[in-house]
Protein backbone atom coordinates (compact mmCIF):
# COMPACT_ATOMS: atom_id res chain seq x y z
CA UNK A 1 0.00 0.00 0.00
CA UNK A 2 2.67 2.37 0.84
CA UNK A 3 4.40 1.80 -2.58
CA UNK A 4 1.44 2.62 -4.16
CA UNK A 5 1.01 5.99 -2.46
CA UNK A 6 4.67 6.40 -3.21
CA UNK A 7 4.77 6.81 -6.60
CA UNK A 8 1.49 8.64 -6.51
CA UNK A 9 3.02 11.32 -3.79
CA UNK A 10 3.97 15.13 -5.35
CA UNK A 11 7.36 15.46 -5.60
CA UNK A 12 10.04 14.51 -7.55
CA UNK A 13 9.49 10.81 -5.84
CA UNK A 14 6.14 10.67 -7.12
CA UNK A 15 4.33 11.40 -9.80
CA UNK A 16 1.32 13.22 -8.77
CA UNK A 17 1.82 16.19 -10.08
CA UNK A 18 2.70 15.01 -13.34
CA UNK A 19 -0.64 13.63 -13.38
CA UNK A 20 -2.22 16.74 -12.29
CA UNK A 21 -0.27 18.93 -15.16
CA UNK A 22 -1.38 16.25 -17.82
CA UNK A 23 -4.98 16.40 -16.44
CA UNK A 24 -4.72 20.50 -16.74
CA UNK A 25 -3.45 19.62 -20.16
CA UNK A 26 -6.29 17.34 -20.81
CA UNK A 27 -8.69 19.85 -19.67
CA UNK A 28 -7.18 22.74 -21.95
CA UNK A 29 -7.32 20.42 -25.04
CA UNK A 30 -10.86 19.87 -24.45
CA UNK A 31 -11.82 23.33 -24.00
CA UNK A 32 -10.21 23.97 -27.81
CA UNK A 33 -11.39 21.45 -29.31
CA UNK A 34 -15.22 22.37 -27.80
CA UNK A 35 -14.59 26.39 -28.77
CA UNK A 36 -13.30 25.34 -32.67
CA UNK A 37 -16.03 22.66 -32.85
CA UNK A 38 -18.28 25.37 -31.59
CA UNK A 39 -16.91 27.81 -34.37
CA UNK A 40 -16.36 25.68 -37.43
CA UNK A 41 -20.04 23.97 -35.95
CA UNK A 42 -22.07 27.51 -36.44
CA UNK A 43 -20.57 27.93 -40.03
CA UNK A 44 -21.55 24.25 -41.06
CA UNK A 45 -25.39 25.10 -39.56
CA UNK A 46 -25.23 28.60 -41.14
CA UNK A 47 -23.91 26.98 -44.90
CA UNK A 48 -26.46 24.40 -44.22
CA UNK A 49 -29.10 26.57 -43.28
CA UNK A 50 -28.56 29.38 -45.91
CA UNK A 51 -30.65 28.98 -49.28
CA UNK A 52 -27.18 28.70 -51.62
CA UNK A 53 -28.04 25.25 -52.59
CA UNK A 54 -24.07 24.68 -53.31
CA UNK A 55 -23.15 25.76 -49.96
CA UNK A 56 -25.41 23.88 -48.28
CA UNK A 57 -24.60 20.47 -50.56
CA UNK A 58 -21.01 20.95 -49.34
CA UNK A 59 -21.70 21.16 -45.60
CA UNK A 60 -23.85 18.33 -46.12
CA UNK A 61 -21.17 16.25 -47.24
CA UNK A 62 -18.65 17.11 -45.09
CA UNK A 63 -21.31 15.92 -42.14
CA UNK A 64 -21.46 12.92 -43.92
CA UNK A 65 -17.91 12.20 -44.19
CA UNK A 66 -16.65 13.39 -41.04
CA UNK A 67 -19.59 11.15 -39.47
CA UNK A 68 -18.20 7.62 -41.33
CA UNK A 69 -14.15 7.95 -40.57
CA UNK A 70 -12.97 7.44 -37.02
CA UNK A 71 -11.38 10.16 -35.21
CA UNK A 72 -8.68 8.55 -34.76
CA UNK A 73 -7.88 8.41 -37.94
CA UNK A 74 -9.03 12.29 -38.37
CA UNK A 75 -6.30 13.29 -35.89
CA UNK A 76 -3.91 10.77 -37.34
CA UNK A 77 -3.86 12.36 -40.62
CA UNK A 78 -4.24 15.68 -39.41
CA UNK A 79 -1.21 15.23 -37.73
CA UNK A 80 0.92 13.24 -40.84
CA UNK A 81 -0.08 15.58 -43.12
CA UNK A 82 -0.57 18.85 -41.53
CA UNK A 83 3.28 19.49 -41.61
CA UNK A 84 3.35 19.08 -45.22
CA UNK A 85 0.78 21.31 -46.18
CA UNK A 86 2.26 23.92 -44.32
CA UNK A 87 5.54 23.41 -45.42
CA UNK A 88 4.32 23.83 -49.04
CA UNK A 89 2.21 26.40 -48.57
CA UNK A 90 5.59 28.33 -46.78
CA UNK A 91 7.97 27.38 -49.03
CA UNK A 92 6.27 28.67 -52.00
CA UNK A 93 5.16 31.95 -49.98
CA UNK A 94 9.29 32.29 -48.48
CA UNK A 95 11.52 30.31 -48.12
CA UNK A 96 12.40 26.54 -47.57
CA UNK A 97 11.78 26.64 -43.82
CA UNK A 98 11.15 23.22 -41.91
CA UNK A 99 7.95 24.22 -39.76
CA UNK A 100 6.52 21.75 -37.46
CA UNK A 101 2.59 22.00 -36.04
CA UNK A 102 3.06 21.77 -32.35
CA UNK A 103 1.10 18.44 -31.63
CA UNK A 104 -1.32 20.45 -29.26
CA UNK A 105 -2.58 22.26 -32.18
CA UNK A 106 -2.22 18.97 -34.41
CA UNK A 107 -4.94 17.79 -31.40
CA UNK A 108 -7.30 20.68 -31.46
CA UNK A 109 -7.62 20.70 -35.57
CA UNK A 110 -8.03 16.98 -35.56
CA UNK A 111 -10.56 17.26 -32.80
CA UNK A 112 -12.25 20.23 -33.36
CA UNK A 113 -12.96 18.88 -37.35
CA UNK A 114 -14.80 16.01 -35.52
CA UNK A 115 -17.06 17.64 -33.34
CA UNK A 116 -17.86 20.58 -35.46
CA UNK A 117 -20.29 17.88 -37.29
CA UNK A 118 -21.97 16.72 -33.77
CA UNK A 119 -21.97 20.73 -32.68
CA UNK A 120 -23.90 21.46 -36.49
CA UNK A 121 -26.59 19.59 -35.59
CA UNK A 122 -27.01 21.05 -32.16
CA UNK A 123 -26.76 24.57 -33.40
CA UNK A 124 -29.33 23.66 -36.38
CA UNK A 125 -31.62 22.06 -34.14
CA UNK A 126 -31.79 24.60 -31.47
CA UNK A 127 -32.14 27.29 -34.41
CA UNK A 128 -35.63 25.28 -36.06
CA UNK A 129 -36.84 24.75 -32.28
CA UNK A 130 -37.12 28.39 -31.63
CA UNK A 131 -41.12 28.71 -32.90
CA UNK A 132 -41.67 30.75 -36.03
CA UNK A 133 -44.60 32.95 -34.65
CA UNK A 134 -42.01 34.68 -32.22
CA UNK A 135 -39.68 36.08 -35.18
CA UNK A 136 -42.59 37.08 -37.23
CA UNK A 137 -44.08 38.89 -34.22
CA UNK A 138 -40.18 40.35 -33.82
CA UNK A 139 -40.62 41.35 -37.68
CA UNK A 140 -44.09 42.37 -36.74
CA UNK A 141 -42.87 45.00 -34.05
CA UNK A 142 -40.03 46.19 -36.49
CA UNK A 143 -37.42 44.99 -35.59
CA UNK A 144 -34.23 44.53 -37.91
CA UNK A 145 -32.64 41.01 -38.57
CA UNK A 146 -30.03 41.36 -36.39
CA UNK A 147 -31.99 42.49 -33.14
CA UNK A 148 -34.24 39.89 -34.02
CA UNK A 149 -31.10 37.01 -33.72
CA UNK A 150 -29.35 38.87 -31.16
CA UNK A 151 -32.72 39.40 -28.45
CA UNK A 152 -35.43 36.55 -29.82
CA UNK A 153 -33.67 33.79 -31.21
CA UNK A 154 -29.61 33.65 -30.03
CA UNK A 155 -31.04 33.62 -26.13
CA UNK A 156 -33.34 30.89 -26.78
CA UNK A 157 -31.31 28.87 -28.74
CA UNK A 158 -29.07 28.66 -25.70
CA UNK A 159 -31.64 26.87 -23.75
CA UNK A 160 -32.17 24.56 -26.20
CA UNK A 161 -28.66 23.97 -26.71
CA UNK A 162 -27.06 23.12 -23.06
CA UNK A 163 -28.55 19.96 -22.63
CA UNK A 164 -26.90 18.49 -26.05
CA UNK A 165 -23.97 20.75 -25.86
CA UNK A 166 -23.21 19.27 -22.16
CA UNK A 167 -23.17 15.74 -23.60
CA UNK A 168 -20.86 16.80 -26.40
CA UNK A 169 -18.69 18.10 -23.69
CA UNK A 170 -17.80 14.87 -22.30
CA UNK A 171 -17.45 13.14 -25.18
CA UNK A 172 -14.96 15.69 -26.45
CA UNK A 173 -13.46 15.04 -23.14
CA UNK A 174 -13.24 11.67 -23.04
CA UNK A 175 -11.56 11.87 -26.81
CA UNK A 176 -9.12 14.09 -25.79
CA UNK A 177 -7.61 10.87 -24.47
CA UNK A 178 -6.76 10.51 -28.72
CA UNK A 179 -3.84 12.87 -28.33
CA UNK A 180 -1.65 10.20 -26.64
CA UNK A 181 -1.50 8.13 -29.27
CA UNK A 182 0.59 10.99 -31.20
CA UNK A 183 2.55 11.63 -27.95
CA UNK A 184 1.13 14.72 -26.32
CA UNK A 185 1.76 14.49 -22.91
CA UNK A 186 -1.76 14.76 -21.53
CA UNK A 187 -3.29 12.97 -18.59
CA UNK A 188 -3.23 9.46 -20.46
CA UNK A 189 0.48 9.35 -22.08
CA UNK A 190 1.61 10.52 -18.29
CA UNK A 191 -0.06 7.73 -16.81
CA UNK A 192 1.04 5.35 -19.64
CA UNK A 193 4.81 6.17 -19.05
CA UNK A 194 4.46 6.73 -15.33
CA UNK A 195 3.21 3.42 -15.20
CA UNK A 196 6.27 2.12 -17.64
CA UNK A 197 8.75 3.41 -15.52
CA UNK A 198 7.67 2.29 -11.66
CA UNK A 199 6.43 -0.95 -14.19
CA UNK A 200 3.05 -0.39 -12.42
CA UNK A 201 0.49 0.52 -15.13
CA UNK A 202 -2.56 -1.18 -13.78
CA UNK A 203 -2.27 1.49 -10.94
CA UNK A 204 -1.46 4.29 -12.78
CA UNK A 205 -3.72 3.85 -15.58
CA UNK A 206 -6.62 3.12 -13.07
CA UNK A 207 -5.80 6.40 -11.78
CA UNK A 208 -5.64 8.34 -15.05
CA UNK A 209 -9.36 6.80 -15.24
CA UNK A 210 -10.52 7.58 -11.97
CA UNK A 211 -9.74 11.34 -12.86
CA UNK A 212 -11.53 11.08 -16.11
CA UNK A 213 -14.23 9.91 -13.83
CA UNK A 214 -13.79 12.70 -11.40
CA UNK A 215 -13.91 15.73 -14.68
CA UNK A 216 -16.61 13.83 -16.20
CA UNK A 217 -18.65 13.85 -12.38
CA UNK A 218 -18.22 17.39 -11.95
CA UNK A 219 -19.21 18.63 -15.37
CA UNK A 220 -22.36 17.05 -14.70
CA UNK A 221 -23.00 18.63 -12.35
CA UNK A 222 -22.08 22.14 -13.62
CA UNK A 223 -23.99 20.76 -16.66
CA UNK A 224 -27.35 20.38 -13.67
CA UNK A 225 -26.46 23.87 -12.40
CA UNK A 226 -26.08 25.77 -16.12
CA UNK A 227 -29.74 23.63 -17.33
CA UNK A 228 -31.78 24.87 -14.74
CA UNK A 229 -30.22 28.82 -14.51
CA UNK A 230 -30.97 28.29 -18.29
CA UNK A 231 -34.60 26.74 -17.86
CA UNK A 232 -35.43 30.12 -14.99
CA UNK A 233 -38.20 31.90 -16.47
CA UNK A 234 -39.95 29.04 -18.29
CA UNK A 235 -43.18 28.13 -17.47
CA UNK A 236 -42.89 24.88 -15.60
CA UNK A 237 -43.24 21.86 -17.36
CA UNK B 1 -11.13 -23.66 -41.76
CA UNK B 2 -12.15 -20.52 -41.60
CA UNK B 3 -8.69 -18.66 -41.77
CA UNK B 4 -8.85 -20.89 -45.33
CA UNK B 5 -11.74 -18.96 -46.44
CA UNK B 6 -10.45 -15.71 -45.45
CA UNK B 7 -7.11 -15.92 -47.02
CA UNK B 8 -8.82 -17.27 -50.12
CA UNK B 9 -11.15 -14.09 -50.18
CA UNK B 10 -8.43 -11.56 -49.91
CA UNK B 11 -6.62 -13.43 -52.78
CA UNK B 12 -9.81 -13.30 -54.97
CA UNK B 13 -10.19 -9.37 -54.17
CA UNK B 14 -7.27 -8.44 -54.77
CA UNK B 15 -6.67 -9.98 -57.95
CA UNK B 16 -9.69 -8.42 -59.80
CA UNK B 17 -9.31 -4.92 -57.83
CA UNK B 18 -8.10 -2.05 -59.73
CA UNK B 19 -8.85 0.43 -57.24
CA UNK B 20 -5.57 2.43 -56.08
CA UNK B 21 -3.49 2.38 -59.46
CA UNK B 22 -1.02 4.43 -56.98
CA UNK B 23 1.91 1.88 -56.88
CA UNK B 24 2.85 2.03 -52.82
CA UNK B 25 -0.63 1.23 -51.71
CA UNK B 26 -1.92 -1.39 -54.36
CA UNK B 27 1.05 -3.72 -53.06
CA UNK B 28 -0.41 -3.60 -49.79
CA UNK B 29 -3.75 -4.61 -50.69
CA UNK B 30 -3.94 -7.78 -49.03
CA UNK B 31 -3.28 -6.40 -45.75
CA UNK B 32 -6.08 -4.03 -46.54
CA UNK B 33 -8.63 -6.62 -46.45
CA UNK B 34 -7.24 -8.84 -43.43
CA UNK B 35 -8.07 -5.86 -41.69
CA UNK B 36 -11.00 -5.10 -43.01
CA UNK B 37 -12.20 -8.58 -42.20
CA UNK B 38 -11.22 -8.36 -38.42
CA UNK B 39 -12.95 -5.29 -38.16
CA UNK B 40 -16.11 -6.88 -39.44
CA UNK B 41 -15.33 -9.71 -37.46
CA UNK B 42 -15.08 -7.61 -33.89
CA UNK B 43 -18.03 -5.26 -35.38
CA UNK B 44 -20.45 -8.36 -35.50
CA UNK B 45 -19.19 -9.96 -32.30
CA UNK B 46 -19.25 -6.80 -30.27
CA UNK B 47 -22.58 -5.91 -31.35
CA UNK B 48 -24.17 -9.35 -30.66
CA UNK B 49 -22.57 -9.56 -27.08
CA UNK B 50 -23.06 -6.35 -26.33
CA UNK B 51 -26.49 -5.85 -26.87
CA UNK B 52 -27.12 -9.62 -25.02
CA UNK B 53 -25.13 -8.06 -22.08
CA UNK B 54 -27.03 -4.52 -22.05
CA UNK B 55 -30.29 -7.05 -22.05
CA UNK B 56 -29.14 -8.04 -19.02
CA UNK B 57 -28.66 -4.55 -17.63
CA UNK B 58 -31.35 -3.15 -18.47
CA UNK B 59 -33.28 -6.07 -16.78
CA UNK B 60 -30.77 -5.24 -13.36
CA UNK B 61 -31.28 -1.54 -13.26
CA UNK B 62 -35.29 -1.64 -14.18
CA UNK B 63 -35.60 -4.60 -11.58
CA UNK B 64 -36.25 -5.14 -7.85
CA UNK B 65 -33.20 -6.28 -6.30
CA UNK B 66 -31.82 -3.39 -4.80
CA UNK B 67 -27.57 -4.40 -4.73
CA UNK B 68 -28.32 -5.83 -8.81
CA UNK B 69 -29.55 -1.94 -9.76
CA UNK B 70 -26.89 -0.33 -8.06
CA UNK B 71 -24.18 -2.57 -9.68
CA UNK B 72 -25.66 -2.01 -13.38
CA UNK B 73 -25.73 1.79 -12.33
CA UNK B 74 -22.58 1.98 -11.41
CA UNK B 75 -21.14 -0.35 -14.16
CA UNK B 76 -22.72 2.05 -17.23
CA UNK B 77 -21.62 4.94 -15.29
CA UNK B 78 -17.86 4.09 -15.04
CA UNK B 79 -18.10 2.71 -18.63
CA UNK B 80 -19.29 5.70 -20.05
CA UNK B 81 -17.54 8.16 -17.62
CA UNK B 82 -14.41 7.17 -18.94
CA UNK B 83 -12.78 7.20 -22.79
CA UNK B 84 -12.91 3.90 -24.59
CA UNK B 85 -8.84 4.10 -25.20
CA UNK B 86 -8.14 4.36 -21.00
CA UNK B 87 -10.36 1.24 -20.47
CA UNK B 88 -8.65 -0.77 -23.37
CA UNK B 89 -5.43 0.23 -21.91
CA UNK B 90 -6.22 -1.08 -18.10
CA UNK B 91 -7.48 -4.19 -19.39
CA UNK B 92 -4.46 -4.67 -22.16
CA UNK B 93 -1.12 -2.46 -20.59
CA UNK B 94 -2.62 -2.94 -16.58
CA UNK B 95 -4.55 -6.17 -15.96
CA UNK B 96 -2.44 -8.20 -18.90
CA UNK B 97 0.82 -6.30 -17.90
CA UNK B 98 0.32 -8.17 -14.50
CA UNK B 99 2.10 -11.48 -16.25
CA UNK B 100 1.30 -14.94 -16.35
CA UNK B 101 2.37 -15.72 -12.48
CA UNK B 102 -0.55 -13.55 -11.23
CA UNK B 103 -2.95 -13.62 -13.59
CA UNK B 104 -3.14 -17.47 -13.72
CA UNK B 105 -5.37 -19.35 -15.97
CA UNK B 106 -6.95 -15.80 -16.95
CA UNK B 107 -3.20 -15.50 -18.85
CA UNK B 108 -4.74 -17.50 -21.76
CA UNK B 109 -7.49 -15.02 -22.09
CA UNK B 110 -4.85 -11.64 -21.15
CA UNK B 111 -2.34 -12.51 -23.34
CA UNK B 112 -4.24 -12.31 -26.56
CA UNK B 113 -5.04 -8.68 -28.01
CA UNK B 114 -7.99 -9.60 -29.86
CA UNK B 115 -9.91 -11.18 -27.07
CA UNK B 116 -9.26 -8.24 -25.01
CA UNK B 117 -10.00 -5.70 -27.65
CA UNK B 118 -13.20 -7.65 -27.67
CA UNK B 119 -14.09 -7.87 -24.20
CA UNK B 120 -13.12 -4.08 -23.30
CA UNK B 121 -15.73 -3.22 -26.74
CA UNK B 122 -18.34 -5.36 -25.79
CA UNK B 123 -18.21 -4.20 -21.85
CA UNK B 124 -18.20 -0.65 -23.56
CA UNK B 125 -20.86 -0.89 -26.21
CA UNK B 126 -23.57 -2.79 -23.29
CA UNK B 127 -23.20 0.24 -20.95
CA UNK B 128 -23.94 2.64 -23.46
CA UNK B 129 -26.79 0.78 -25.37
CA UNK B 130 -28.22 -0.51 -22.11
CA UNK B 131 -29.05 3.58 -21.38
CA UNK B 132 -30.03 3.67 -24.70
CA UNK B 133 -32.55 0.99 -24.22
CA UNK B 134 -33.48 2.19 -20.39
CA UNK B 135 -34.33 4.88 -21.66
CA UNK B 136 -36.74 3.88 -24.15
CA UNK B 137 -38.87 1.72 -21.43
CA UNK B 138 -38.99 4.74 -19.26
CA UNK B 139 -40.88 6.59 -22.30
CA UNK B 140 -43.23 3.87 -22.77
CA UNK B 141 -46.49 4.71 -21.40
CA UNK B 142 -46.62 3.26 -17.76
CA UNK B 143 -50.33 1.41 -18.67
CA UNK B 144 -48.47 -0.64 -20.76
CA UNK B 145 -46.29 -2.37 -17.69
CA UNK B 146 -49.21 -2.24 -15.51
CA UNK B 147 -51.72 -4.23 -18.19
CA UNK B 148 -49.04 -6.90 -18.13
CA UNK B 149 -48.86 -7.43 -14.06
CA UNK B 150 -52.40 -7.33 -14.11
CA UNK B 151 -53.54 -9.75 -16.49
CA UNK B 152 -50.77 -12.13 -14.26
CA UNK B 153 -47.39 -11.49 -16.26
CA UNK B 154 -44.09 -12.01 -14.27
CA UNK B 155 -41.54 -9.03 -14.38
CA UNK B 156 -39.37 -10.86 -16.82
CA UNK B 157 -42.28 -11.74 -19.23
CA UNK B 158 -43.09 -8.28 -19.28
CA UNK B 159 -40.22 -7.04 -20.21
CA UNK B 160 -39.98 -9.60 -22.48
CA UNK B 161 -43.19 -9.64 -24.39
CA UNK B 162 -44.08 -5.76 -23.42
CA UNK B 163 -41.50 -3.68 -22.85
CA UNK B 164 -38.22 -4.62 -24.73
CA UNK B 165 -39.81 -5.23 -27.91
CA UNK B 166 -41.44 -1.31 -27.69
CA UNK B 167 -38.20 0.24 -26.48
CA UNK B 168 -36.38 -1.34 -28.98
CA UNK B 169 -38.54 0.27 -31.49
CA UNK B 170 -38.58 3.36 -29.97
CA UNK B 171 -34.94 3.95 -29.05
CA UNK B 172 -33.34 2.38 -32.54
CA UNK B 173 -32.23 5.30 -34.37
CA UNK B 174 -30.76 6.33 -31.21
CA UNK B 175 -29.17 2.71 -31.26
CA UNK B 176 -28.17 2.72 -34.73
CA UNK B 177 -25.71 6.04 -33.76
CA UNK B 178 -23.97 3.72 -31.25
CA UNK B 179 -23.64 1.05 -33.52
CA UNK B 180 -21.58 3.34 -35.73
CA UNK B 181 -19.79 5.00 -32.74
CA UNK B 182 -18.88 1.21 -32.22
CA UNK B 183 -16.88 0.77 -35.77
CA UNK B 184 -14.95 4.22 -35.13
CA UNK B 185 -14.44 3.34 -31.36
CA UNK B 186 -13.25 -0.10 -32.81
CA UNK B 187 -10.33 1.59 -34.33
CA UNK B 188 -8.65 2.20 -31.05
CA UNK B 189 -7.96 -1.31 -30.96
CA UNK B 190 -5.11 -1.18 -33.24
CA UNK B 191 -3.25 0.68 -30.09
CA UNK B 192 -3.14 -2.59 -28.01
CA UNK B 193 -1.58 -4.10 -31.35
CA UNK B 194 -4.56 -5.83 -32.85
CA UNK B 195 -4.50 -5.93 -36.82
CA UNK B 196 -7.87 -4.28 -37.46
CA UNK B 197 -8.09 -2.26 -40.46
CA UNK B 198 -6.41 1.18 -38.69
CA UNK B 199 -3.76 -1.54 -37.58
CA UNK B 200 -3.06 -2.84 -40.67
CA UNK B 201 -3.05 1.32 -42.28
CA UNK B 202 -0.85 2.40 -39.45
CA UNK B 203 1.57 -0.39 -40.67
CA UNK B 204 1.27 0.56 -43.95
CA UNK B 205 1.92 4.05 -43.40
CA UNK B 206 4.59 3.22 -41.28
CA UNK B 207 6.31 1.81 -44.49
CA UNK B 208 5.84 3.40 -46.67
CA UNK B 209 4.94 7.23 -45.61
CA UNK B 210 2.35 8.01 -47.81
CA UNK B 211 -0.85 9.89 -46.53
CA UNK B 212 -2.63 7.50 -48.93
CA UNK B 213 -2.80 4.92 -47.00
CA UNK B 214 -5.05 6.96 -44.78
CA UNK B 215 -7.22 7.94 -47.15
CA UNK B 216 -7.92 3.60 -48.24
CA UNK B 217 -8.82 3.63 -44.82
CA UNK B 218 -11.34 6.16 -44.67
CA UNK B 219 -12.99 4.96 -47.70
CA UNK B 220 -13.29 1.78 -46.67
CA UNK B 221 -14.29 2.90 -43.20
CA UNK B 222 -16.98 5.28 -44.88
CA UNK B 223 -18.23 1.96 -46.54
CA UNK B 224 -18.89 0.46 -43.47
CA UNK B 225 -20.54 3.27 -41.60
CA UNK B 226 -22.56 3.35 -44.93
CA UNK B 227 -23.53 -0.03 -44.67
CA UNK B 228 -24.35 0.20 -40.82
CA UNK B 229 -26.39 3.56 -41.89
CA UNK B 230 -28.64 1.04 -44.57
CA UNK B 231 -29.17 -1.65 -42.11
CA UNK B 232 -30.39 0.46 -39.40
CA UNK B 233 -32.73 2.08 -41.97
CA UNK B 234 -34.03 -0.93 -42.86
CA UNK B 235 -34.69 -2.51 -39.55
CA UNK B 236 -36.19 1.35 -38.19
CA UNK B 237 -38.61 0.86 -41.80
CA UNK B 238 -39.54 -2.85 -40.21
CA UNK B 239 -40.26 -1.57 -36.44
CA UNK B 240 -42.44 1.01 -37.88
CA UNK B 241 -44.38 -1.00 -39.95
CA UNK B 242 -47.40 -1.27 -37.55
CA UNK B 243 -47.62 2.20 -36.91
CA UNK B 244 -48.07 3.54 -40.17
Amino acid sequence: MNEIIGVLSFGTEGWGDELLQGAWLTIQLAVCAMLLGLVLGTLLAAGKLSGFKPLSWLCNGYTLLLRGIPEFLVILYVYFSADSIINAVLGYLVTDTEYQLPKFLAAVIGLGMVFAVYACEIVRGAFLAVPLGQIESANAIGMSHIQVLTRITFPQMIRFSIPALGNLWLIVLKDTSLAAVIALDELLRISKVAGETESAQLTFLLCAAAIYLLVTMISDVVRSIFERRAMRGVVGI
Amino acid sequence: MYLDLKYRLSDAVCSVSTLPNIESISSYCGRYIDGFIVTIELMLTTCLCGFILAIGIVAARVGKVAPLRWLAYIFSYVFRGTPLLVQLWVFYYGIGGLGAETLGPLWVFFSSAWAVGFLVLTLNHSAYASEILRGGIVNIDRGNADAAYTIGMSKIQALRRILLPQALRISWPAYGNELVLVLKGSALISTISVMDLMGQTRTIFARNYDLNAYAVAAILYLFLAGTISFFIYCVERRLNKPYR
